[in-house]
């Protein structure tokens, strides 16, 4: 048994997740009381405050597990390994989140849950079965290098592959239900901007946070895997001494 | 010179330790003998003389190669015999021995010699491998590894599964290997007939090498 | 490297010659398939011309997955992959072999698939060169990620689950861009089916050069 218990949390973490929740408090009461009613969507609009933040963070983590990828190929860094697996896991969740909210706030506002025209929305559904794939590769078990290289070569293979089927699905329909990006109009009022940039804030230091404590239970996971190591080295050399 | 040399060499199975810190030292031209129970890391030991492994911890040098860095190197000298025989069970014994012999850069000429050292009859060149029995299939295998003239051997129980004549066949082989200069490392539980072969016997136990000797029978 | 090539193709195919399992449950595999689809859509005659292409490269992406397990596992029964570590033949050579072998398979099926929905579907060429130039492009991509994929769950107890969901969703640019091709070359849709065999290729560029890359690192770790 461990003699001490292992806290994942830390004076940064604790600061970013105070951070978080209060974020998170001011962006509800904003999004949800404050903000202006869309003339078209009314409340469905509000979707936006979680649905853009979590599809810029799903493709910022699979960038990270991109590039942690090709860090344990060229240098066999298994720092980057653990951090390109933690990214993964909180990229997935994030990429349901957004194909989640992108499906409710399609149906009320263009009466549909799912349009194959949308290129973002058809691109980050095969973005998530491909990461699918990435975390069922690690889960195989075996040598721990050995998981590594199978996942760090499925994480470039995907980044490698992901642009062609934007650019495949993008000629296959040139329509699109997506909202030309509001952001750049100039259209949206002071109020609703605001909003969406703070919850760009919030929703990137939860990120952060997420991911942070995910990698450190990994870390662990490996020390932990590492003393099992010496005493199944200990175990294994008293076979020989009982022969 | 040393042939092998390896230092407290960890190497696992997955998660597994199959060998747990192994100090071991061979001359050229030595004739090693591996003994110990089953389970106890011989064949991995082979494997990582074969250059086949990575280390997890330790360091140790092969035909003069660096185990973690020269892998390729070590594998182009050496042949092994593992309890596999890597054969085309859908090709016949001709075409997997000149497969084996073209991919090991070797050429296919030699394939004839071989299968005759191993007294496979022509009649059997033919024969797809799927239908050969175990012993006939190992005497393919053992052919695989003569075709690529070897300067060190790593045989892992290769008296297993033949029949008496299939035996003393592998004895002359590993004694024509040390005349002429080669290093030989074969595992066996057939105590009394490999001990007139070797010059040295090690005993493997737990994932380290619990007894050496030398110059035994 | 060449020679080496050639050696791994044909030895891939020299078996599969042998155990003709390609002629005689692929085949006939892919066949029953595009019956399939035609039970279930025939009643609606013009669903079925329109989705003519789309079922077909489904078909052969099934085809296609069931040539790799095969192209695979003939090197993990025995221990055959640490012999070609052993022999020390190029692994970019073994992997280039080993996708042209799964490539010739998988054309030899497309064409008789070809048959299949001129006849079943009573589907009209209008551009061969199109059609069959499609077929080739395609196939690279899909042998090229199909062969490194493999060897990349190869040596796994649960290889049969993981390869599908791992190798489909890289092949969804090559469902696509071939289902388009396919569309202009039968005459189904108003599309440049040529330009879709630009995208076709950008992809089939793609998985060879990171499959001749990686096959090595995959056969000295895993």
């Amino acid at each position: 048994m461990p003699d001490e218990i292992h806290h994942t949390g830390s004076r940064t973490t604790r600061l970013l997740g105070a951070a978080v929740v209060v974020g998170l408090v001011v962006l509800v009461v904003l999004g949800w009381f404050v903000a202006p009613e869309d003339d078209e969507q009314q409340d469905a609009v509000r979707m936006i405050f979680v649905h853009v933040p979590s599809a810029l963070f799903t493709y910022v983590a699979f960038t990270v597990t991109a590039i942690g990828s090709v860090m344990w190929l060229l240098r066999r860094s298994i720092w980057w390994d653990t951090v390109a697996a933690a990214a993964a896991e909180i990229g997935v969740l994030f990429c349901a989140l957004t194909l989640f909210t992108g499906s409710v706030w399609g149906r009320p506002t263009w009466n549909t849950y799912w349009d194959w025209g949308d290129v973002r929305l058809v691109t980050t559904l095969v973005l998530l079965l491909m990461m699918v794939g990435y975390l069922s590769v690690r889960s195989l078990g075996g040598a721990e290098s050995a998981t590594a290289t199978r996942a760090a070569i499925v994480g470039v293979l995907a980044a490698a592959i992901i642009p062609i089927v934007n650019r495949s699905v993008e000629w296959w329909e040139n329509n699109t239900l997506h909202q030309k990006s509001s952001l750049t109009d100039g259209n949206l009022e002071d109020m609703t901007l605001f909003t969406i940039v703070l919850g760009l804030v919030v929703w990137g230091l939860f990120f952060v946070w997420s991911v942070i404590h995910r990698f450190r239970i990994a870390w662990l996971e490996r020390e932990l895997r590492l003393t099992d190591l010496d005493q199944a080295l200990r175990d294994r050399r008293a076979e020989g001494e009982d022969t | 010179m040393s042939i092998i040399r390896l230092h407290a060499a960890v190497a696992l199975i997955g998660r597994f330790p199959a060998l747990a810190g192994v100090d071991l030292e061979v001359g050229e031209g030595e004739v090693v003998l591996l003994q110990g129970p089953n389970g106890a890391g011989k064949s991995t030991l082979l494997r990582l003389c074969a250059g086949l492994m990575t280390l997890e911890s330790g360091e140790g040098q092969v035909l003069g190669h660096d185990l973690t860095d020269e892998r390729p190197a070590i594998r182009r000298s050496v042949g092994l015999l593992g309890h596999d025989t890597a054969l085309y069970d859908d090709l016949s014994v001709r075409e997997n021995l000149d497969f084996w012999a073209r991919a090991s850069r070797v050429d296919p000429e030699a394939v004839g010699p071989a299968m005759e050292r191993m007294g496979i009859v022509d009649r059997l060149e033919s024969v797809h491998v799927g239908l050969l029995s175990a012993g006939q299939r190992r005497r393919v295998a053992l052919a695989a590894v003569v075709v690529r003239r070897p300067r060190l051997w790593l045989l892992d129980e290769p008296h297993a599964g033949l029949d008496p004549g299939g035996r003393d066949l592998v004895d002359r082989l590993v004694g024509d290997a040390s005349a002429a200069g080669a290093t030989v490392l074969l595992s066996s539980h057939e105590v009394d007939r490999t001990l007139d072969l070797a010059t040295r016997r090690i005993t493997v136990a737990g994932g380290t090498i619990t007894g050496d000797a030398v110059d035994v029978g | 490297m060449l020679g080496d090539i050639r050696l791994v193709a044909a030895k891939d195919l020299r078996i599969e010659w042998r155990s003709r399992v390609t002629v005689s449950q692929v085949l006939p595999f892919a066949l029953l398939v595009l019956v399939l689809f035609g039970f279930a859509l025939d009643a609606n005659r013009p669903v079925l011309d329109a989705a003519t292409s789309g079922l077909y490269w489904i078909t052969v992406l099934f085809v296609g997955l069931m040539s790799v397990q095969r192209s695979t596992a003939i090197e993990t029964t025995d221990g055959a992959r640490r012999a070609l570590l052993l022999a020390g033949i190029e692994p970019a050579a073994v992997f280039l072999g080993k996708a042209l072998a799964v490539a010739v398979q998988l054309l030899f099926v497309e064409l008789v698939l070809i048959g299949g929905v001129i006849v079943l579907f009573d589907a009209s060429v209008e551009s061969v060169p199109l059609l069959l130039c499609t077929c080739l492009v395609a196939t690279v991509g899909i042998s090229a990620a199909g062969t490194l994929l493999g060897a990349l769950v190869a040596g796994v107890r649960a290889r049969e689950t993981v390869l599908p969901i791992l190798l489909l969703p890289i092949l969804a640019p090559v469902l696509i861009g071939a289902t388009r091709a396919f569309d202009d070359a039968l005459g189904t849709v108003a599309v440049d089916g040529w330009a879709w065999l630009g995208l076709l290729a950008g992809f089939g560029a793609i998985n060879i050069v990171l499959g001749a890359l990686a096959y090595g690192v995959l056969l000295e770790e895993t």
